[in-house]
């Protein structure tokens, strides 16, 4: 059962690392992210079946977090759109060389 | 306990004002000296701060000077040498663990206390000269900054307990002399000369550092008492190459042949400068390292021939060009040379307590000597201005008859010029006599006699240094007395307007030089020889026993000299003296006038001492002329501008790379940066997976 | 489990609670009282507060011996010694972004609770002995830290840089906990000391564990900015605002490698010999890669984000040496190199004219005749992240420190010492080309006139030089607190680094 649920949750993971790697927008890329927390959320309550309690509360402890960073990254997203008109990664280049 | 860490306290305290107060003085000056540059840019005519200058200036080298008598009575008291530890610079691991390379350890002993209160005593008097020198100087607060800073790493040198803290203190007193030396960078001979001093002594400093290699290496220790303990375990052949290496630092800083090339042209700074640094204190700084080093010279009978040898040429050479010029100041500058020269003597042949001593009376004579010069030269540069005439206000050919003119500075003078010529009793008489009659007593039976130094026999080289001392001592009577004939006996040779100008020095200009009169008179009393029992007999040779006693011994005569051979050689000298004084009389008394403008370059062999064997002309053309052409052509033409076009940016070829190179890669596009974290995370994940 | 008491485990984090409880009032002080004045009045509660950490935190290295920590949050000399230098960081950065915020009309009471809030997380790096905590610390750290990248909202400079540094710091953050959940699961515990001992006694799941540490390795290697995981920072530095910048490169970088040298220390040192080689590489091309490209560098900040980039490669030495002299050299190193940061970045922020225009070499021209000080300063902080001896204090030690470290090690590190020496002789290169024109060229007429720079941006460029300098000549008392600060880890010797392949 553990077993499993640590493959559903590596897939999960690798899933979301895809689509961090050919997605351009920058809400899509975020939502990847997401996705990949979550696969990380599901291999710690699948082992804490084995260690006890301990990755149960990392998960509360990961979820918070990541509402924060949702918070905070959805209102990047939107001061980025306000400036360049769109949210594609790919377009924003004022910074490099 | 207590008491102990109180002591240490105290003793880290006194030690640190010690050094503190000249560094204070010359960041207060420094700060002063940055402020009437701001007020200029403004007012170009603002005055100097002179009255706050000096006052910071010779107070804080005055208060340095009390400390190191607060010190000096503690250390008569009995007490053990005061030591100061003010943490590790660099450490190093080593075999036994992790020894501090450079720790900031101080001491004062014996040794350096009596260099540490010349340095401070004629130090302040000299302080003093420069207030009424420098008075209408518009850098007067840039000057004293460097004079005090200079005495601030004059003392480092002398208390640092470690030959590297010695050097930093080496490498200062060399930054502060070439900063006076250029002081009037206006200039730019004077900018050169001091660019010479730097580079010359760069050489000498090679030397140094590689003695500091090879010691490290060798003991895994370089503050003195760890290294010299250290020598024990070493071959003769490698302590005979320190001390060579010594050597040779020791002649680029005490102006010894080859290396005394810099000295005659820095007398291109202002006189007091000349009087403290490259007469009375910093150029004594390779005979004081010869001393503390004694225990690496005192094991190498044939470094220390090479260094009496050297001392020897160089105290013959020196002398006889200073027998033909005209300025008053490079006949000082060759004097200083030559008698730098006859200290090497001194500690060359192991009679370390006979070169301090001679150190100490030479600093007073010559300081006094130097700055009577600059009283004569302060005096004629006024008589001029008011003349308003142009003439040399150093070159002898325009003196004459000054002393009708300056009565208390032709006195002071002439007892100087007596001092150095060794008539008795005045200080130069008996420095010089303990240093001849040590050599003497050591060619006629001794280790270093028995020694050799490149094939010679030890006694033929003591010999020859005994001979070449005697002659210079004939050499230094006769153009000695030419400079005070000259300067302030026979008639004027100046317009009458001009000598009627001349004022004798007062003030802060005059009672320095009267202290240091007292103290050329008197000097002699610090170490009277067993011969002349006048007082107490050898009093620095006691004080200095615990330090050198020991290496002293080892290079000692087998047999004490017979009292008769020793009165004979006093004797000799003294009547050499006279004789010197005898010829200068016959050749110089009646000189005819002749002005500086008309005179004509002198021929001949004379011509060539006027030219000071035309060694700078030969360096000029075989050294630096070759070397300026190399760098020219290639190190500039190619490495430096590769190299400089390479490293910075825009142009060279590894900066474009780099350019290039991150366009490719830093695009600003984000989706593209995370292919490469993934790659990143790929290539661990792969790395540690092959591992397990 | 013998739970401390509560005050007793608030006693254990005061420095946190300090810092939150500043940042709560800081905030509150941004909204209430007169308009005018109010950001300048939170700044002002934010500087005492990071002052209040410094004096805490130097309190508990000078009072009496510590106390053992729990298996949550150490309580050692590391701990302690990097959390005053990074209260320090932040109180410059607090002066540092007010007077730039002001410069560019955007004060606001949120950048100093942000930088406090940011310190919060900092801190609790420094202190971390379990994941969960690690975890906590570095996302408080971050998040902050995204928020002020972006705080200029009116420069879209700032705002496409703050979505890159999220983005990326979100997707790493994802690894690093991926990362954690495998350690976990292969070792049963979250606690550093009790994956420590998991690891010494074999790993149940060998393939889970090795998967996990090097999930790990890359979600710290991001926060410090080791090549190739370094690909944000030119840009995000670049866009930053300036003084948002120096705490970045300063402050955030050194709480990165806290966290990093502790949990190698304390959790992974079973398995030294695994992961040192791919530290190994990541060091030597992080040193190579910064100190290269800075040089076709034309814009300062992104020269100095190269320079940090490099810097990190020099500190990976530090951690790659894997002894107490390791530790003792990062310690030394951290110090040195927030000192130098902070002064060169206080002299950037005193130039900047208020827009977002990037600085160039050439606003740097004439510096000494417009400003001797700071020029003066810049110089003496430029010389000491070049490591040049004397002129450049204590960065020369710095160096000397790693260098000995490396050379020591129980398997000495001769390769990357070179490269480390190498690759600073190239960083002369840029260094220096920063320098040239402070002193050599004369000065361009700006096209804003710049005001004078506040005073405690001045203060803090000359403090830093100053501070500088004075440990270069006595590096002997820092180098005792940095001898002091190894972790505990590290105290027994290096035991297990025996382990090494060559």
């Amino acid at each position: 059962m553990i077993s499993e649920a640590l493959v559903v949750s590596a897939v999960l993971f690798v899933i979301g690392t895809i689509g961090v790697l050919t997605r351009k927008n920058a809400i899509v890329l975020f939502m990847c992210v997401e996705l990949m927390l979550n696969a990380v959320n599901l291999s710690f309550v699948a082992l804490s079946k084995l260690h006890g309690n301990a990755g149960q509360v990392f998960v509360i402890l990961v979820m918070t977090v990541a509402a924060a960073e949702a918070a905070i990254g959805l209102a990047l997203v939107i001061a980025v759109f306000r400036h360049f008109g769109t949210v594609d990664l790919s377009s924003l280049r004022l910074l490099k060389g | 306990m207590i008491a102990d860490s109180t002591t240490t306290v105290q003793q880290n305290a006194l030690l640190a004002a010690l050094i503190g107060l000249p560094a204070l003085g010359a960041v207060a000056n420094g700060a002063l000296a940055v402020q009437t540059a701001r007020t200029r840019t403004h007012a170009p005519d603002a005055p100097a701060p002179v009255g706050l200058a000096s006052m910071l200036g010779v107070g804080s080298i005055a208060a340095a000077f009390i400390v190191a008598v607060l010190l000096f009575v503690q250390l008569t008291s009995g007490a053990g040498a005061v030591t100061a530890h003010f943490g590790d610079w660099l450490v190093f691991p080593t075999e036994a663990g992790r020894t501090p390379l450079i720790a900031w350890d101080f001491t004062f002993d014996r040794l350096s206390s009596v260099l540490a209160l010349v340095i401070t005593g004629v130090g302040t008097l000299i302080h003093v000269f420069s207030v009424g020198y420098m008075n209408d100087d518009p850098g007067f607060a840039r000057y004293f900054a460097y004079l005090n800073l200079f005495v601030a790493f004059m003392l480092v040198l002398v208390l640092g307990a470690s030959y590297p803290v010695l050097f930093i203190g080496w490498e200062g007193v060399g930054l502060c002399s070439y900063l006076l030396i250029g002081f009037w960078f206006g200039e730019s001979a004077n900018a050169d000369a001091g660019r010479k001093a730097f580079v010359v002594n760069r050489i000498g400093d090679m030397g140094l550092i590689a003695a500091m290699c090879i010691l490290f290496t060798q003991t895994g220790h370089l503050d003195f008492a760890g290294a010299h303990a250290g020598l024990s375990g070493m071959s003769t052949g490698l302590i005979t190459a320190i001390g060579l290496a010594l050597l040779l630092g020791c002649a680029g800083k005490s102006a010894q042949v080859p290396l005394y090339l810099w000295l005659p042209d820095a007398m291109a700074g202002p006189t007091p400068v000349s009087a403290l640094i490259h007469a009375a204190t910093m150029v004594t700084a390779g005979v004081y390292l010869v001393v503390r080093a004694s225990p690496i010279f005192a094991a190498s009978p044939t470094a220390s021939l090479a260094v009496a040898l050297i001392g020897a040429i160089t105290a013959l050479f020196a002398a006889s060009i200073a027998l033909r010029q005209w300025d008053i100041k490079k006949v000082l500058a060759y004097s200083t040379v030559s008698q730098l020269g006859y200290m090497f003597m001194g500690v060359g042949v192991g009679a370390y307590t006979a070169g301090v001593f001679h150190l100490v009376t030479h600093a007073f004579f010559k300081a006094l000597l130097f700055l009577g010069a600059g009283a004569v030269i302060h005096a004629m540069h006024a008589a001029y201005h008011h003349a308003h005439e142009h003439g040399d206000a150093q070159d002898l050919r325009n003196m004459g008859g000054l002393r009708a003119a300056m009565p208390a500075t032709g006195a002071l003078m002439w007892i100087a010029t007596l001092a150095i010529v060794g008539i008795p009793p005045l200080a130069g008489f008996f420095s010089k006599d303990e240093i001849l009659v040590s050599v003497f007593a050591r060619a006629m039976g001794s280790p270093l006699a028995s020694a050799s130094l490149m094939g010679l026999s030890g006694q033929v080289v003591l010999f020859v240094v005994l001979g070449f001392g005697t002659i210079t001592a004939l050499l230094t009577a006769i153009y000695m007395t030419r400079l005070a004939l000259l300067a302030f006996e026979g008639p004027g040779r100046s317009s009458t307007s001009v000598q009627q100008g001349v004022h004798d020095a007062h003030g802060t200009l005059l009672w320095p030089l009267v202290a240091l009169g007292i103290l050329t008179v008197a000097g002699g009393w610090l170490n009277l020889p067993a011969l002349i029992p006048i007082g107490p007999v050898g009093v620095l040779e006691h004080w200095l026993e615990p330090i050198v006693g020991e290496t002293t011994r080892r290079l000692a005569p087998i047999a004490a000299l017979p009292h008769e051979q020793e009165l004979w050689i006093t004797g000799g000298a003294v009547i050499n003296a006279i004789f010197g004084i005898g010829i200068a009389l016959w050749l110089w008394r009646r000189w005819a006038p002749v002005d500086a403008h008309h005179a004509t370059p002198g021929t001949g062999f004379g011509g060539l001492l006027e030219r000071a064997y035309d060694v700078d002309a030969a360096v000029q053309r075989g050294l630096v002329g070759p070397v300026l052409a190399f760098a020219k052509r290639v190190l500039w033409g190619t490495v430096d501008r590769g190299v400089d076009g390479a490293l910075t940016g825009g142009g060279g070829g590894l900066a474009r790379a780099a350019q290039w190179v991150s366009a490719q890669v830093q695009v600003g596009d984000a989706s593209r940066y995370v292919w490469v974290v993934a790659l990143g995370v790929l290539g661990t994940l792969a790395a540690l997976a092959w591992r397990s | 489990m013998n739970a401390p008491n509560v005050s007793g485990m608030l006693m254990l984090i005061l420095p946190e609670v300090v810092l939150s409880v500043g940042a709560m009032i800081t905030l509150l002080l941004g909204v209430s009282g007169a308009d005018a004045g109010r950001s300048h009045r939170a700044a002002m509660a934010a500087l005492a507060t990071a002052v209040v950490g410094v004096v805490l935190a130097i309190g508990m290295l000078t009072g009496a011996p510590l106390a053992p920590g729990t298996t949550f949050i150490a309580n050692d000399g590391f701990r302690w010694t990097l959390t005053a230098l990074l209260c320090a960081g932040t109180g410059a950065a607090v002066v540092l972004t007010e007077a730039y915020d002001r410069r560019a009309g955007v004060a606001r009471a949120e950048t100093p609770a942000l930088l406090l809030l940011a310190a919060t997380g900092m801190t609790l790096l420094t202190a971390a002995r379990d994941l969960m905590v690690v975890f906590l610390g570095i996302e408080l750290m971050s998040l902050a830290t995204y928020v002020l990248v972006a705080m200029h909202r009116t420069s879209a400079r700032a705002a496409e840089a703050a979505v890159k540094y999220f983005l990326l710091g979100a997707f790493s953050t994802a690894f690093l906990l991926y990362g954690i959940a495998l350690v976990y699961g292969a070792t049963g515990s979250m606690q550093l000391e009790g994956i420590g001992s998991a690891v010494a006694s074999g790993a149940k799941l060998p393939g889970l564990l090795m998967a996990g540490v090097a999930l790990m390795l890359v979600g710290l290697a991001f926060k410090v900015a080791a090549a190739p995981f370094h690909l944000w920072t030119p840009d995000v530095y670049d866009g930053a605002p300036t003084a948002v910048t120096g705490f970045m490169a300063a402050s955030v970088k050194a709480a990165a490698f806290a966290i990093f040298l502790r949990i190698t220390a304390e959790a992974f040192a079973p398995l030294l010999a695994d992961w040192h080689p791919v530290l190994w590489v990541l060091a030597a091309a992080t040193m190579v890669i910064g100190n290269v490209l800075a040089l076709g560098q034309q814009q300062i900040k992104r020269v100095l984000a190269y320079s940090s980039i490099a810097h990190a490669g020099y500190l990976l030495v530090a951690v790659v040496s894997f002894s107490a002299e390791g530790a003792t050299a990062l310690v030394f190193y951290l110090v040195a190199y927030t000192l130098a940061t902070m002064g060169a970045f206080a002299v950037l922020v005193a130039l900047s004219d208020g827009t977002d225009r990037p600085l160039v070499r050439q606003d740097l021209a004439g510096l000494r005749e417009r400003h001797p000080w700071l020029a003066l300063a810049f110089a003496v902080c430029v010389l000491s992240m070049l490591g040049f001896p004397l002129a450049g204090g204590v960065g020369f030690f710095a160096k000397w420190q790693v260098l000995q470290a490396a050379l020591q090690a129980s398997v000495p590190q001769q390769t990357l010492a070179i490269v480390l020496v190498l690759s600073s002789v190239v960083s002369g290169g840029y260094y220096l080309g920063l320098i040239a024109p402070a002193f050599m060229q004369s000065p361009v007429p700006a096209a804003r006139p710049i005001p004078a720079p506040p005073t405690g941006v001045r203060a803090i460029a000359i403090a830093c030089a100053v501070v500088v300098l004075v440990l270069g000549v006595l590096p002997s008392s820092l180098t005792r607190l940095a001898q002091r600060s190894a972790p505990s880890a590290f105290a027994g010797g290096p035991t297990v680094a025996t382990t090494i392949q060559p």
